[in-house]
């Protein structure tokens, strides 16, 4: 097996009295989206931020690519931040630029372009993200909430990453735009042979798009693939794959 | 080396090799810029050793474009890669796409017309948004169950009560500042019993008020245009407006009573802490006791001395206010118009209080107070 893109080993984060992981374990492996579910509060967000290495665990290793990134200095992060992408729950578009500005700037940070190749290839983030040439010009409050999604995932692609990291990308879509959404996404992932995290409650997301899911119950990650995952005994993850709301969608069968 | 070229005319081999990535992207292109197809009839492309990402995709879409356009028939060895079918579908694989700049800036002419209706909307709106607060200011005066005392209060001590060390302590050092000028220039006439008059009048009438009126604008004008600004844009104030609560209501009026209850009671301590600083200073560089410096203090007094002084405070105070809420109200949008609003109702503030005071120096110059 090839070496895996996502290494996290005995990830311990508390704030305060509060432990929100303890010895938690998440291993992501080249060309899988991995979704990851949790209730309110399990510590989702947190857990993307130190994989991220916007936040430094109590204990613990996170290896991206291979490097431990809670022992690299100043640079090497900042090197290492060129090779992922992440969308932000709120989209986190810079409101003052216009999409086509926000692609750019990643662009512009990291990159010695010529103005056409940085114009042209910050459309083609733009356009291959689905959103009209119009929508470039435009600044984020103009934009509707798909829209804000989708310059979010323009803008996360900016830089060609292999990795990307999308938190809740579908919450607060309309389900037609969901599905429309995780269909780019597949789409794009399999074109690129992108590694995709991805944060999501959407049952419906999870189905279209995952090839595995890990569960943050008890402070830990339980992680399998989505056949069997659902499986899992655990009265949570029976709750969520398996209650009221999974069944009217129809999503699992049997049981 | 990112390609190799084999020519057999007319047919040209184009092998990629390596990184065709975002990070080489400039250095291949700078590279195969200086290749012309002219007299290539047939263009080969091998991928297979190479690694293309979207950009480095683009990058051999442009290539190809540019060889057909020669007039050279493109074949692939190799399948063709994903990511540039990906680009190819995205783009269209006609001409690049219509490109969308930044609107051109405006002709003179155009621009001082756009100007002038801007203000002059904008001179609307500010009245407007006055009138509303006064109106409503008028109909919370006969229906006190409007008044938000909670939410007055907490303006109050926000702009009042935690203002006092920064007043003071500039009031105290303007009143030394005064006093050692004064004393300085005044000890060449013998006439070092004025510096008291100088500092208690100057005080009392003019700075006390005006200087605390502006560190004031500075600190509190700021933060009611930034608190209601982002309130704006995280669509708070729609929320409000949505619930049936009229946020000039319980936005706007709570912080124009607010302010103009704390502004006068700031100004009373900076009118004390400067005269005590007179004080201090008279004794340290003229010999003066205190039973004389009071004394002469209460002689220097007149009967409207200290209400010229006070009574300009609230209307300073309305005045700030307005401003930082007017400019919050107006934030739309982005961060940077948060910025933006935010310095003008500084700025404004501070302007609007310079003119109201002169305006007020003539005034009581008129009515002979």
């Amino acid at each position: 097996m090839s070496e895996p893109v996502i290494e996290a080993r005995g990830i311990v984060n508390r704030f305060g009295a509060q432990t929100v992981h303890d010895g938690l374990d998440m291993i992501v492996q080249p060309g899988e989206i991995f979704g990851i579910v949790g209730g309110s509060g399990s510590g989702k967000s947190v857990l993307l931020n130190t994989v991220l290495g916007l936040r430094r665990p109590q204990a613990g290793e996170v290896k991206i690519y291979g490097t431990d990134i809670t022992q690299l200095d100043a640079p090497g992060l900042r090197q290492l931040k060129t090779r992922y992408g992440v969308t932000f729950q709120a989209g986190a578009l810079f409101s003052s630029l216009t999409v086509l500005q926000n692609v750019q700037l990643p662009m512009l940070e990291h990159l010695q372009l010529d103005a056409r190749a940085l114009d042209e290839l910050a459309m083609l983030k733009v356009r291959i993200v689905g959103l009209p040439p119009e929508a470039a010009a435009k600044y984020p409050s103009q934009l509707s909430g798909g829209m804000i999604k989708r310059a979010a995932l323009a803008r996360a692609l900016a830089l060609d990453p292999g990795l990307l990291f999308l938190d809740e990308p579908t919450s607060g879509l309309d389900p037609i735009s969901a599905a429309a959404f995780d269909e780019l996404l597949v789409g794009l992932q399999r074109e690129l042979a992108l590694t995709v995290v991805m944060i999501t409650h959407d049952l419906d997301s999870i189905f279209r798009t995952c090839n595995r899911v890990g569960v943050i119950i008890d402070r830990r990650m339980v992680a399998a693939p989505l056949a069997e995952i659902v499986e899992h005994p655990h009265p949570w993850i029976q709750a969520y794959f398996h209650g009221d709301r999974a069944r009217r969608f129809g999503v699992v069968h049997g049981t | 080396m990112h390609y190799r070229l084999d020519r057999q005319d007319p047919t040209l081999r184009l092998t990629l090799e390596g990184e065709w990535t975002v990070r080489e992207v400039s250095a291949i292109g700078a590279a195969l810029a200086a290749v012309f197809f002219d007299g290539v009839t047939r263009l080969e492309v091998a991928t297979a050793a190479a690694r293309l990402d979207l950009s480095g995709a683009w990058l051999l879409r442009d290539v190809l474009q540019r060889a057909e356009r020669a007039g050279a028939e493109v074949a692939f060895v190799d399948p063709r890669p994903p990511a540039l079918e990906l680009v190819e579908q995205t783009l269209g694989s006609g001409a690049g796409p219509a490109f969308v700049r930044e609107e051109r800036p405006l002709q003179p002419i155009t621009a001082l017309g756009r100007t002038v209706v801007d203000r002059w909307q904008g001179w609307l709106s500010g009245l407007a948004f006055i009138g509303e607060a006064v109106w409503r200011f008028g109909r919370a005066l006969r229906d006190p169950r409007v008044w938000r005392p909670t939410s007055i209060a907490r303006h109050v001590y926000d702009t009042g009560i935690t203002a006092i060390p920064i007043v003071a302590l500039i009031a105290f050092l303007i009143s030394v500042i005064i006093a050692y000028m004064g004393a300085q220039q005044l000890q060449k006439f013998g006439a070092d019993i004025f510096v008291v008059d100088l500092v208690t009048v100057g005080v009392l009438r003019e700075l006390g008020v005006l200087l605390t009126a502006i560190i004031v604008a500075g600190r509190s004008g700021s933060a009611f245009a930034a608190e209601i600004g982002v309130m704006q844009l995280n669509q708070e104030v729609d929320a409000l407006k949505a619930s049936g609560v009229e946020p000039v209501e319980v936005l706007v009026l709570p912080r124009w009573i607010g302010l103009a209850i704390a502004l006068p009671l700031l100004t009373v301590i900076s009118d004390a802490v400067g005269i005590l600083g007179g004080a201090l200073l008279c004794q340290a560089l003229l010999d003066m006791s205190f039973v004389q410096y009071f004394q002469r203090v209460d002689e220097a007094i007149g009967d409207w001395t200290f209400w010229v002084g006070l009574i300009k405070a609230p209307v300073f105070a309305l005045l700030i206010a307005a401003a930082g809420t007017y400019r919050g109200m107006q934030v739309r949008g982005s961060s940077r118009e948060l910025g933006r609003l935010t310095t003008v109702a500084v700025v404004q503030a501070i302007f609007l209080v310079i003119l109201a005071d002169a305006l007020f120096a003539v005034l009581f110059m008129e009515i002979g107070i």
